[in-house]
This record gives structure tokens, sequence and C-alpha cells, in this order.
């Protein structure tokens, strides 16, 4: 967990937000710390309580207790001053059908009242030409694709400067076109030093634009870090694949390695890895990447000194290993998403 | 700022196709009317609707037929529509969300609705009105019109009594239209709020009809309706629209604070 900064240094933050729908705890004592500039992954499971958490931060929903602080700002006591800065897609886009695009987002614009109507036209223009729509802006909704819908949702949230963005599963119903065009939005947008507050279940997408995540598992915030820190840096293992694994073991075990012998490829702590091919043995070295400060870069620790991954490969030609395979890994946000939420169809409720 | 909004709304309602569906059927009242008594012979005086039997001798009365034969049903069902799609038409569709967030702010949300609402309620009695002056101009002579006092009035003065009868109306719809506002913030259906609406309506009617029950007739939102006849006499008494616009206040001002109290509290979770 990173250390929360001052808050003025923080985008959102929450201390203790719960909310309970009669009996269920939707949200149970979350306290979020969203950087400033940060672009934010925030993770969990479909009824996680993300979306309930978004509208307690956009003030559509009473939190039940617990305080929350959105651009510095204390909420939802000064609602109408910050929501003006923030643009959101909130669970899904929604429209009038019987409107056009542009008429949709001029809709949206009047409601807010900093929109002011001399300008309207050129940031309606201004959004669907950033979200690719300027071609269907005369449409009417009716007719537009799922994506496009989503396109003119993300569209409605930059209608004017924002510093903070809320975008709850922005890339839902996109094709890998829209979804790489969203991401790389994100990033433009990130640059120009808004804070991205993107909530998703696809860790992918996460790992591949977020600098910070958050993951929620039945209403509780149960990390909270730098990516770096969440995929738990540091942590990471050796697979080799071998005929021979008795001794492979015995070669790693004289270097000081843990080793776990897995006919099946078999799991690193915390985390899963597909199978390994059949037919072949695989000697799982379990063990954490040395600290920085007493071995180089790249190297594993054990019992005894530090040791290279190659001076390992080395060691086990030596020994006459029949060496088939040989790779470091390191847990993937997915791992760590996993072993927090749940696995399958298990996922804690 | 909130004039922006309330055009917008404006624009909007009077954009959907369902809104025009109405107005129509509603100028489809006096034109069926106004047919329907051409093609037959002589209305014998004292059958049908009140002033039915005046309308061959004067096509204005058409439109004032019209008027007393849409304030049951007809008229309330519109309203009921419109006004039960305020809050609920835009939960159940998702663009509450983002309305608050842009942000509308919830009061002056609720009051652009209730404006939006107030408007079509000018708006249909009107076309009422408008639809029968001009289908009884077309099809029936129209001159000097003799009031229920017995004095004659002028055209021009009869129309100006047939826009005034329809400011009646609009008048009378106003407690309507607050109730379904308020009906409007308990639901996501709005298809459930337009027909609660329009339910309490007829409920209300009835109840009015009771006699057992006349100590609460005076409360009832649809008392004075039908009272417009006072607007036919010379010089115009004001007696029932003065009433009628002290009860449709007390109604737009408590279901306003009820709907007010609703919405500014509600979990929007739609």
């Amino acid at each position: 967990m990173s250390a929360p900064g001052p808050a003025a240094e923080l985008s959102i933050e929450t201390k203790g937000l719960t909310k309970r729908f009669g009996q269920q705890l939707a949200v149970d004592d979350v306290d979020l710390a969203v950087p400033k500039g940060a672009v934010f992954g925030f993770l969990g499971p479909n009824g996680s309580g993300k979306t309930t958490t978004i509208r307690l931060l956009l003030g559509l929903a009473a939190a039940t207790g617990g305080s929350m602080r959105v651009l510095g700002e204390e909420m939802p006591g000064k609602l109408h001053d910050v929501l003006p800065r923030v643009g959101a897609l909130v669970e899904g886009p929604a429209f009038y059908p019987f409107l056009s695009g542009a008429a949709n987002l001029r809709r949206m614009d009047a409601a807010d009242p900093y929109g002011s109507a001399s300008t309207r036209h050129a940031r309606v223009q201004s959004a669907l030409e950033r979200v690719g729509l300027t071609h269907a802006a005369d449409k009417k909704v009716r007719a537009y694709s799922l994506g496009m819908k989503q396109r003119l949702g993300i569209a409605n949230a930059l209608l004017g400067p924002r510093e903070l963005l809320v975008l709850d599963e922005p890339t839902n119903g996109l094709d890998p076109q829209g979804t790489r065009e969203v991401r790389s939005l994100v990033r433009s947008l990130a640059a120009d030093g808004a804070t991205v507050f993107v909530s998703s279940h696809l860790l992918a997408e996460v790992e591949q634009i977020c600098t910070h995540a958050a993951i929620m598992s039945a209403g509780r915030l149960v990390a909270q870090g730098t990516l770096a820190e969440l995929r738990g840096a540091g942590q990471a293992w050796i697979r080799v694949l071998t005929p021979d694994p008795g001794a492979a073991a015995h070669v790693l075990t004289g270097l000081g390695l843990a080793v776990i012998l897995s006919p099946d490829g078999g799991a690193p702590p915390g985390g899963v890895r597909p199978g390994t091919p059949a037919g072949r043995d695989a000697v799982l070295v379990a063990t954490r990447r040395a600290d920085r400060q007493t071995a180089a870069p790249g190297e594993f620790a054990g019992a005894g000194e530090p040791v290279a991954p190659e001076a390992m490969v080395a060691a086990l030609v030596a020994a006459g290993v029949r060496v088939r395979g040989f790779a470091t890994e390191q847990a993937s946000l997915e791992d760590r998403f996993v072993a927090l939420t749940g696995e399958g169809f298990d996922v804690v409720q | 700022m909130t004039g922006g909004l309330l055009a917008s709304e404006l624009g909007l309602l009077f954009r959907r196709r369902r809104t025009w569906a109405m107005l129509c059927a509603l100028a489809a009242i006096p034109i069926l009317i106004a047919v329907a008594v051409r093609v037959s012979s002589a209305v014998p005086a004292g059958r049908g609707p009140a002033f039915l039997d005046r309308i061959t001798q004067n096509g204005l009365f058409v439109g004032v037929t019209a008027m007393v034969v849409s304030v049951p049903l007809f008229l309330p069902l519109t309203v009921g529509v419109v006004a039960g799609d305020t809050i609920a038409g835009e939960a159940g569709q998702g663009t509450l969300r983002y309305l608050l967030v842009a942000p509308a702010g919830r009061i002056r949300l609720l009051l652009v609705k209730y404006g939006g609402a107030a408007v079509f309620v000018v708006v249909a009695p009107l076309v009422v009105a408008l639809a029968g002056a001009g289908i009884g101009a077309a099809l029936f002579p129209v001159g000097p019109v003799t009031l229920l006092s017995g004095d004659r009035i002028g055209t021009g003065e009869a129309l100006a009594r047939l826009l005034l009868i329809a400011a009646y109306l609009a008048l009378s719809l106003l407690g309507l239209s607050a109730i379904g506002l308020f009906i409007s913030t308990l639901t996501d259906v709005p298809v459930g709020a337009m027909a609660a609406t329009v339910v309490l309506s007829v409920v209300s009617q009835v109840l009015d009809a009771l006699p057992q029950l006349d100590w609460l007739h005076p409360w009832l939102f649809s008392h004075y309706w039908l009272d417009f006849g006072d607007l036919l006499r010379q010089p115009v008494s004001w007696e029932s629209f003065a009433a009628n616009a002290v009860l449709q206040g007390g109604y737009v001002a408590v279901f306003g604070a009820l709907a007010y109290g609703r919405f500014i509290t509600k979990d929007v979770l739609s």
C-alpha cells in the first residue's frame, strides 16, 4: 500500500466510505487514495461495489458513512463546485434514442450550469471529433451501435476541460480498434494533466494504461497502490522444464534456492500459471527476487548468496541436467487479482 | 442558466413523436364532434355533452364542447403521460444520472421538469380550443354568441372567452401535474408513474361524484374542473376561477414539496 499523501495531492480521497442497502453492505469501509495526475485502475469482479463507489463519489447516492474529498473539496457538500470539473461515464452510456448524437451532447451540456451556450456547438464538435464520431453526429442515437454509444458516452465526459475523469468500464462493447483508441485517449487525457479513474474488470487493459490501481472485493478495498506495488514487485520465480527434475532440484537447492517440484507446472505463491506441456516435468524455483541493496538487478536470493539466472543455467548444464526450458517469471496483476478476489465462479459475494 | 435547461427540456418534449401524437389525438376530438354533428340531423337540445346543441348555430361552440368532452379523461391522460414521465422517464432511460452528474442540480432539474409539464398543460387545452374553433368555423356559421347569462358578444370576444376556458383548464391541470411529478420521483418505471397519475385523476372524479363524500369534494383536485361555465357569463364570474386557483396552488405546493423531499435524497441507482 502506498502511503496517502497530503489531501491536496489526491484527486479522490475517501475515509471509511460505507454504503448499505438494507442488510447488504455494498461498499464497506473503503479508504481510496487516488493521486493527482494518476491513471487509476479500479478493479474488482462484477458486483464488488465499484459502480456503487463511483455513484457515491459523484453524489448520485448518499453514503451511509465515511467521508469523501474529490479534487480537494469535501463531498457531497461541494458537489456543485466539483462536478463541473469532473467528466463521467457511469455504468454504461445512456442517451435519448430519438435525438441525434450531437443533440444528446447539447442536452447534457445545457444541464451543466457552467456550460456556456455560446461555445456549446464548438465543444460538442470537438468532443465528437475526439472519439471519432463526427460522421455520425447527426444520426439518431437509436441507430448507433453499442460501440458508438460507448464512444458518445466518453464524448459526453469530455464536453469541457476536466480535471478528473471517472470512466466506468470505458471499453465495454468496443471492438479491438475502439479499445486501442480509448487507451490512447486515456493516455492523452493523462498527458494533459487530468486524473483518470478507470473502473474495469479487464485486467490486461488496466495493466496497459494505469499507473495505480485498487482492487475491490465484496465491497471492501483489498489492495491499493502503484501497479508495481500491486504486482508484488520483487516477487518472481524461475521455471525450469526438464525431464530430470530430481537432479535439477538437487543442483538448485545446492545454490541455496527454494525449489518446488511440480509435474504439472505448479502454481507460484499467490498466483496461477498455465500448465506445462505434457510429458515434461517442471521444476519451479519459488523464490523472491533479491533485494536491490545486496544483489545485482535480476538476481535471485535464496538461503545463500544471490544467484543470477544465467549462473543457474550454467550450473544445471554442468551437472548434466537436460534443460528444455528456462524462464524467469513475475506475478501479473491477474495473479494478484485472482489471489485477492477468488477464482472462477467462487468469487467472494 | 436555468432558462437554457428549460429550453432544452421543451425542445426534448416537443421533439418527441409521442407528444405530437397526443396533441394530434386531442385535436381530433373537436374534429370528430364537428363532423359527427355536421353529417347527422340536428341535435335535440339537452342531449349529449353540454353545448353540443349549439354547434349548428355557432361553430365556436365546437371548441367549448370538445373541452367539456376532454376534461374527464383525455386531458388528464395526456397530462399524466407527460408529468409521470418527468423524472421516471429520465431514470428509466439512465439519462438521469448523467443530468445530475452534469451537474443539473436536483432542485433545478425538478423545477425545469415541472416547468416542461406546465407548458404542456397550457398547450394541450389550447390545441383542443383552437382545433375546435378552426373546424367549427369551417363547417358551421360563426357569429355573435349568446352567453349563458343571455347577453350577446361579438366573435372576437367569443374567441377570447374560448381562450379563457383553455387557460382555466390549464390551471385546473397544474395540480395533477404536480401529483404526477411526485409519483415520477418514486419509481424508475415511467409507465407506472403515468398510469398511477391517470388513475388518481379518475379516482378523484369518482369521489367527487359520490354525494356521501360531500365534505371531501372541495379538497379534490378535480372538483372545479368542469366549472368553467362561469366564464361564459356577462360579466365574467371569477369565483370558480379563484377557488380553483387556490386549490391547484395548494396541490402544487404540497406535491411539489413532497417531490422535492423525495428527489433531493433519492439514491439514483438506475
